[in-house]
């Protein structure tokens, strides 16, 4: 093929017309080509951004009921023990800091041990190791990771809650976002930009861990250049740095899993020394970083001098905070309403929520948002509902999940006296920090999508900026296709370093450097485990499939309330509806605010009359997933429940062995049959273990709590169907 | 009476006429706001104007370069400000797709630009020499544009475009 390749040499010179025309017509056909890709990307990111966030929803609401029943039990019981405190808390240590030092180093780590072994105070020589054993998928030992959370605790003890940098000392800083656990990001950085060093700072803004499966690794690293370069490596805390957060989003199961012996020890120390991380960092006094954002109320003075590792997790309120308000007003949870939507699907019609500026619409409709300050941990939809709700249609369901329904902590905040206390506000000055994002419209609102924290508007960061005298706010918190994103008038930069987030070929990663003009310069990756790069096509294919997946997941797992929405529409009994009834009826059960229009060739079949069978968008859902074969509505429920009941487990199972032991459950049930007011002997309670411990080994693994779950609601089923 | 009678069929017809365009106008309106929300990440109704080529190609048109910066000098504010908003969208894009303009170009025409520029009837092109054409010639690529239908284009065996597979591949007709 060596002879005359090109027309073009060919002919030295000018391609003829037909040529010229070929070229526009293959141009134009292509650019089209390219324009469905993208917005079939479009769609898949937004799914996926739905799901996320409802997800961070119901996590939130969660914690909501647990803060709540924490309060209400200490208050019913004066001063008697505080079980769900001691549930959710790991018990102060009462050993002083050398026993433990001791402690620790008395562990004894056995000769097979092939992995890294550290001395301390650390050295070049130990940061090395540890990355190059990383590299090789090996684990460092239990001691040495508590050593090492241990002196990072010590560390950040003495760290304030703002570090003020200059960046005359080097050249330039380097900041990364959001992690989530890829070691791979972690590692493309340093090769990239180079390891941490005096001359080569690094800012990590936050949401180290969860999600990915290398979080401990990551923290490790990051806690270990920490300690050797103290003035030249900075850590921000993120939302993810939180104990609760993380009983849903993997990092507990991951210690766990790699941590049999110490694993416990390591978390209670984690959730220590994740309270503990600095919550801003500013450079030059000019650039605010923080791992949200922030909110009209957010005062750097005021953040400066709040007591920072009392707010453990920002999913809930420091004790005593409640006292003195009226908590039996508003019954609902969002799960509660999200069902009872069904009930007029036209009226809501179509609700514009979209990522950034969901807020807007509802928040008009909120009605603690316009007076309080914007933040609102526990404000999720349900706060706002005015319109008279019916019951459920599906079944009621049994405990525990049925607890979930009580009152919002907003509801009652709302209602809280003029002048909130302290802890209060020192909770809500984090709280914004760590949870809110941008939005392009005046204002502040409550963050409505993620239901935590808020969104806040140009005008605001316009003013705490030049309050301050800054330039530049410099945030993470949100996954942005390109990894970086400008906005506020290029004031606000985000920053993302996880690449591949969603699904391979989602997004790129990025970091950003500044050097004493504080002129931002970015740098992008991607990490790609296969090595030949993949085509846009297949990269749209590929993340479109898993997202798709996950929308069919959630189809299945709304099954009858959706069921009995079409079936309204439905007067005949066809099986059949219009698009556009679909479509509504879907966005009013799922409210993922999603263009169900255009998803619908993907989801549903369309008969021969141009109408939807909407049953089956639930079929292809049945293929290849372990649904246990049980009736339709239980595997639903089942499927709907199944990380509540997950994270409820996981909290019941104080230890994190995996197995709750007869004293956990004692435990727990004192603690709910106080709150609801039943008596129930010990004796009682031993039968229910053992009656749910269906292998009898002494405790309850998750299978065995899930069937008992199952079997409540068999019974509760039997029950309503007989009434 | 006849004519009395015509003219009521002929009302009839009409109306009948206007209950369907007006069902087909918003049909097209829907689909016209769903493309344009994609893209409308404020949620305020606007979008920015680099996006609305992508909006209208996503809408089954073929618009070339020159067509779509008509369409968007004819919506664009009168001070341009980078983003175009729905209320001016709408009523052009519904004009264009109405009256069927930026037609789709059919497939087959498309393997046959393919097979102009094979002179020699190959069955495929170089790299070089299809970038050649789509960078310098028409209403030439980017360089990403280029090095993205490439990556997709050439057989990464034979460093060839066996052109005829890749235009299966471009005219897929996914249900988006």
């Amino acid at each position: 093929m060596g002879c005359g390749t090109s027309v073009a040499i060919e002919n030295q010179g000018r391609p003829s017309e037909v040529a010229i025309k070929a070229a526009v017509l293959i141009q134009r056909w292509y650019r089209r080509y390219v324009a469905r890709l993208e917005i079939r990307r479009r769609y898949t990111w937004n799914i996926f951004q739905s799901i996320e966030y409802a997800g961070e929803q119901d996590q939130l609401q969660l914690s909501s009921f647990f803060s709540f029943m924490l309060d209400n039990f200490t208050q019913l019981n004066g001063n008697g023990p505080d079980l769900i405190s001691h549930l959710l808390d790991s018990a102060v240590d009462p050993v002083t800091e050398e026993v433990r030092q001791c402690k620790y180093e008395q562990i004894v780590v056995p000769d097979s041990y092939s992995g890294p072994r550290l001395s301390f105070p650390l050295s070049v020589t130990d940061t090395n190791t540890l990355l190059s054993a990383f590299k090789e998928q090996q684990t460092l030992h239990g001691k040495y990771v508590l050593q090492l959370l241990h002196e990072t605790q010590k560390f950040l003890k003495q760290m304030p809650n703002v570090i003020y940098l200059s960046s005359s000392y080097a050249k330039e800083i380097t900041i990364c976002g959001d992690l989530h656990g890829r070691l791979d990001d972690l590692l493309l950085i340093f090769y990239k930009n180079g390891l941490p060093s005096a001359e080569n700072p690094y800012i990590f803004n936050g949401d180290f861990v969860d999600r990915g499966k290398k979080s401990i690794e990551i923290i490790i690293i990051l806690f270990a250049f920490l300690l050797l370069y103290p003035d030249h490596m900075h850590l921000n805390r993120g939302n993810h740095e939180d104990h609760i957060m993380n009983l849903r989003y993997g990092f507990t199961k991951e210690v766990m899993q790699k941590y049999k012996t110490h694993g416990r020890e390591i978390l209670q120390l984690l959730q220590d020394v994740f309270s503990l991380l600095p919550i801003a960092t500013i450079i030059d006094n000019k650039v605010l970083i923080v791992h949200g954002g922030i909110s009209d109320k957010t005062d750097l003075y005021f953040l400066s001098s709040v007591e920072r590792h009392r707010v453990k997790s920002a999913l809930r309120l420091p004790k005593r905070s409640l006292d003195h308000t009226d908590v039996c007003c508003s019954r609902s949870s969002s799960r509660q309403s999200r069902r009872a939507r069904v009930d007029s699907p036209c009226s809501t019609g179509r609700m514009k929520r979209k990522k950034k500026s969901r807020l807007t619409k509802q928040s008009s409709s909120s009605s603690s948002s316009s007076s309080s300050s914007a933040s609102s941990v526990c404000s999720p939809r349900a706060s706002c509902r005015a319109t008279p709700r019916h019951p459920p249609p599906s079944p009621r369901l049994p405990s525990p999940v049925d607890m979930l329904q009580v009152p919002f902590l907003d509801s009652i905040v709302s209602l809280a006296l003029p002048e909130p206390p302290k802890e209060e506000l020192e909770w809500r000055q984090i709280v914004d920090v760590l949870w809110s994002d941008p939005k392009n419209q005046n204002g502040c609102s409550p963050n409505s999508f993620r239901g935590g924290g808020c969104y806040f508007g140009p005008d605001v960061t316009q003013r705490l900026l030049k309050k301050h005298g800054m330039c530049l706010l410099i945030r993470s918190h949100e996954c942005k296709q390109e990894g970086y994103e400008l906005c506020h008038n290029g004031q606000v930069i985000t920053i993302f370093s996880a690449s591949n987030y969603y699904e391979e070929g989602s997004n790129r990663g990025a970091y950003v450097k500044l050097g004493p003009e504080l002129i931002p310069r970015f740098f992008q990756y991607q990490v790609s485990r296969s090595t030949r790069k993949l085509t846009l096509q297949q990269r749209v294919s590929v993340a479109e499939s898993s997202a798709l997946k996950a929308l069919q997941e959630k189809l299945f797992a709304h099954r009858s309330e959706l069921m009995a929405a079409f079936q309204q529409y439905d007067i005949n009994n066809t099986g059949r509806i219009s698009t556009n009834e679909w479509a509504q009826v879907v966005e009013s059960v799922l409210r993922l605010d999603l263009p169900w229009r255009t998803l619908r060739p993907r989801l549903v079949r369309l008969a021969s009359d141009g109408n939807v069978e909407y049953e089956s968008c639930f079929e292809n859902i049945s293929a290849g997933q372990p649904i246990p074969q049980v009736t339709p509505n239980l595997a639903e429920t089942m499927y709907r429940y199944r990380t509540d009941l997950e994270i409820i487990f996981n909290i019941i199972d104080k230890d994190h062995s995996g197995q709750i032991s007869i004293e956990e459950f004692r435990q727990t049930w004192k603690l709910f049959s106080s709150h609801l007011g039943v008596d129930v002997d010990d004796q009682a309670i031993d039968d229910m273990a053992r009656s749910i411990d269906f292998n009898k080994d002494g405790s309850i693994d998750f299978n065995e709590f899930l069937e008992a779950f199952r079997v409540v609601h068999k019974l509760d089923m039997k029950e309503q169907q007989q009434g | 009476s006849t004519r009395y009678d015509l003219y009521r069929v002929l009302h009839a017809a009409l109306c009948l006429f206007a209950i369907c365009s007006e069902a087909i106008v918003s049909e097209l309106h829907k689909r016209i706001s769903s493309a344009f929300d994609v893209f409308d990440h404020e949620s305020n109704h606007t979008v920015d104007v680099r996006e609305i080529g992508t909006i209208i190609r996503s809408l089954g048109c073929f618009p070339t370069e020159a067509q779509l910066h008509d369409v968007i000098a004819e919506i664009e504010e009168e001070e341009p400000t980078g983003f175009i908003r729905f209320e001016r969208f709408l009523p052009t894009m519904s004009r264009i797709l109405l009256e069927h303009r930026f037609r789709p170009v059919p497939e087959d025409l498309l393997l046959q630009a393919f097979e102009v520029l094979d002179q020699q009837k190959r069955g495929h092109l170089d790299p070089e020499e299809l970038t050649r054409y789509l960078t310098q010639e028409g209403e030439p690529f980017t360089q990403e544009e280029m090095e993205e239908m490439l990556s997709a284009a050439v057989d990464p065996d034979k460093n060839l475009i066996f052109y005829k597979d890749f235009v299966s591949v471009m005219t897929v007709d996914d249900p988006w």
